[in-house]
């Protein structure tokens, strides 16, 4: 097992997750919920904590992580900008407005900025059709989004 | 509970909360508040009104005022000109789009006249987080009546008779099902309520279970006395906090009434209900992969026999419906099965909830009798094609199905005439497409979806939809050749017959549908490299009109990779080899020399 590069204080939070669910194997998908809400990501130390805490292998937690796209294994930045790629939104011009998102803050869909500052994602459907298109800033929602209102939206945040 | 004279309600779906109705709540209620009304009015927020194209709303009863797309400023004019001085705020009103005029109350609405609410009743009309308000308008009576005066067989008879199918797109008899999964014995069984709504473009079932969550919870309960569980899951999509949210609050709510744990109305039965989390995968709402899902592995489905139904959560019988399909179930009980059987057309009896989304007027969420033709959807209830433009076809089914064309426009909507159109019902996302959008491209993004989607247990899903996906890319880069779409219809046929779970069989349906309904614009690619809706940026060119051009140099200093040369007051022409196709020419021009061919 690697170094556990964790703070003595976080791992025990992250020991409480999994006592709290019984150290149950059936329930490690929502141990991950509680561990990513922690840490904000799923790092290798976090998975190989919840493997050994729930009697697992270190292969299984990754397979779980790996195979569902809402846990993820890098951090996010401080401002997660998620655009919507719903079937909706796509009708209405939801790649022109990632392109845009690429161009301003210089990343591709899945990367963080340099400072930190921003990631981008991409996420399929929030049921917001009727404001198609639709990006997420955290837990913001934009709605109809123009290609020319992305500066607006970069600008909010960049401070 | 207290008689008020008025109700405010104030939508408080995600796509209206998006639109800051919630600040419009607060605004109001404390402007009521101020004038002394609150013992009069009553302002809530409740589920989804459907109308989501014309977000927020605010609807007043009794009147049936409809008001649209109202911001948090028009709060003091609502209350003091309506609910004060009873004249109406006619700038918020809904405007009929083809005689201008403003409408007053709901029921006029082209948006809502041909609409049939079972699954929606309550959505828009109650407030969710407050059981009473379910139960004044019947809520739980059905459970009431099925544990006091049925036997199990008697509730499932009434089911099956009623001819209810499942609303997720399988469209399987839901009293059989619930019949199937009654007999299998064991000691232990499950309830298992399906809200991974994973259908990029449908949001039906996020809808009833943020505006009226005690339907599902109230069917789900009667499911369990018909099939002998007494513990119930719902597996929901994390990614729907708010649904989250309510369904939690309703479910604490109906254990304080006792109609959830221990002793159900003093007749021995228990039943409770605990929340599962998906973690975005589509594949989970497979009901072998959701399974495995909520048991902490990766969501992968099995080879069906044998069925959930027989061994399913932890190889216990499971009973796995949809959200929508258990809305339906309390009204079934408390109207009767004849009631429900006298609606739909002869196969398909009912209502079907369909997310209205795209290139038209009205989206939203609808309900309407099944046997409804796709015009009557398009152009009554969804007010017509955006911008005016022509209509080309609707996609229905999601990933899963298929494209529908003008042809298909006065066919009766119903899961057997979907399916030998060549698509499907699915959840019930309808995605309107108009001239320009290019079917090829459509195609390609749904297989970009599956691609993804796709869990990787069986080659042909994995594999074949990779080679799919390939094949249409090449296409729109303006490299397919006519073998190329002999290809793609082999390989389809090949994945449809061979692909492990649901996903994989119908996955090369976007492919099929849009070949057979657009065969020409696949030649047109293939032959003449050509896309007329624009949209294949490889297959364009743009050129420069003589006649227009006046030399400005606007298009040359704005091309990115200096393709456009040409002197000052000289006529311009652009490299073909070195474009790119981005198209700032043509938005910078300001004399119309710029055009695409």
């Amino acid at each position: 097992m690697a170094n556990i590069k964790l703070s003595a204080e976080k791992l025990d939070e992250l020991k409480a997750v999994c006592k709290s669910f019984n150290n149950d194997k059936g329930e490690l998908i929502n141990v991950l919920h509680k561990a990513q809400g922690i840490f904000g990501y799923l790092p290798a130390e976090v998975q190989e904590v919840i493997a050994k805490e729930l009697n697992i292998s270190v292969a299984h937690v990754y397979g779980v992580v790996s195979f569902y796209s809402f846990f993820t294994m890098l951090p996010k930045g401080e401002h997660p900008v998620s655009i919507c790629l719903g079937t909706a939104c796509y009708v209405r011009g939801a790649e022109k407005v990632i392109d845009e998102f690429k161009r301003l803050l210089n990343i591709n869909v899945g990367e963080t900025t340099p400072d930190g500052k921003f990631s981008l994602a991409c996420l399929r459907c929030v049921g917001a059709c009727g404001l198609a298109p639709v990006v997420l800033v955290g837990e913001k929602v934009y709605g109809r989004v123009a290609p020319e209102g992305v500066k607006d939206i970069v600008a909010e945040y960049a401070k | 509970m207290a008689k008020y004279k008025m109700h405010v309600l104030v939508c408080g779906g995600t796509g209206c909360h998006a639109s800051e109705s919630d600040t419009l709540l607060e605004n109001l209620k404390t402007i009521v508040a101020d004038k002394g009304l609150d013992n009069e009015v009553q302002v809530i927020a409740t589920g989804c009104f459907g109308f989501c194209e014309k977000g927020p709303i605010v609807k007043i009863m009794p009147d049936n005022t409809f008001y649209t797309q109202v911001s948090p400023a028009d709060a003091r004019e609502i209350v003091e000109e309506h609910l004060i001085k009873g004249r109406k705020v006619n700038r918020l009103l809904y405007v009929d789009p083809e005689n201008k005029e403003h409408i007053s109350d709901s029921k006029h609405m082209g948006f809502y006249k041909k609409q049939l609410r079972i699954a929606l009743r309550n959505c828009g009309f109650i407030d969710p987080e407050n059981i009473d308000e379910y139960i004044s308008r019947d809520g739980y009576e059905a459970l009431a009546k099925c544990l006091t005066e049925m036997t199990p067989q008697q509730v499932i008879e009434e089911m099956k008779k009623s001819g209810l199918r499942g609303r997720g797109g399988g469209g399987f008899s839901t009293g059989l099902k619930w019949e199937i999964t009654s007999k299998s014995v064991s000691d232990v069984k499950y309830v298992v309520c399906n809200a991974d709504e994973g259908d990029p473009g449908a949001f039906m079932d996020r809808s009833i279970l943020e505006g009226d969550p005690h339907s599902v919870i109230e069917a789900m309960a009667i499911c369990g006395y018909c099939i002998g569980a007494s513990y119930g899951l719902v597996y929901i999509r994390a990614e729907y906090p708010l649904a989250i949210d309510r369904l939690k609050t309703a479910i604490n709510q109906a254990r304080e009434y006792g109609l959830l744990g221990q002793d159900i109305l003093g007749t021995g039965f228990a039943f409770d209900i605990e929340l599962r989390y998906g973690a975005g995968a589509f594949v989970c709402g497979e009901e072998t992969a959701l399974i495995h899902s909520m048991e902490g592995l990766r969501g992968e489905p099995t080879v069906k026999p044998p069925f959930p139904s027989v061994s399913g959560y932890y190889e216990k019988p499971t009973n796995v419906n949809n959200v929508e399909t258990f809305a339906n179930v309390p009204v079934i009980i408390n109207k009767g099965a004849d009631w429900f059987a006298g609606i739909g057309t002869e196969k398909s009896k009912g209502t079907k909830v369909f997310a209205l989304a795209g290139k038209i007027n009205n989206v939203g969420l609808i309900e309407v009798p099944m046997g409804t033709t796709l015009r009557e959807v398009i152009y009554e209830i969804g007010g017509g094609i955006k911008d005016g433009k022509k209509f080309k076809a609707v996609q229905t089914g999601g990933p899963s199905g298929g494209c529908l064309t003008e042809k298909h426009l006065d066919t009766p909507i119903d899961y057997d005439n979907l399916l030998a159109s060549g698509s499907m019902m699915g959840s019930g996302g309808m995605i309107v497409m108009d001239e320009d959008d290019c079917m090829v491209s459509m195609a390609k993004f749904y297989l970009d979806f599956t691609v993804e989607e796709s869990c990787g247990k069986c080659s042909p899903c994995r594999i074949g939809n990779k080679r799919l996906y390939e094949i249409l890319d090449k296409i729109t880069q303006g490299k397919g050749t006519r073998d190329d779409i002999d290809s793609l219809r082999n390989l389809s046929y090949v994945i449809k017959d061979t692909a492990l779970c649901g996903l994989g069989q119908t996955s090369p349906n976007p492919v099929l549908s849009t070949i057979d309904n657009f065969w020409d614009e696949y030649i047109e690619h293939v032959t003449d490299k050509k896309c007329r809706s624009g949209q294949c940026k490889a297959l364009l060119q743009y050129f420069i009109d003589p006649e227009n051009c006046v030399g400005c140099t606007a298009c040359a200093r704005n091309c990115p990779v200096n393709a456009i040369s040409g002197e000052r007051k000289g006529i311009h022409v652009i490299d073909q080899a070195t474009c790119i196709k981005c198209g700032a020419c043509l938005e910078k021009c300001k004399f119309n020399a710029v055009f695409i061919k």
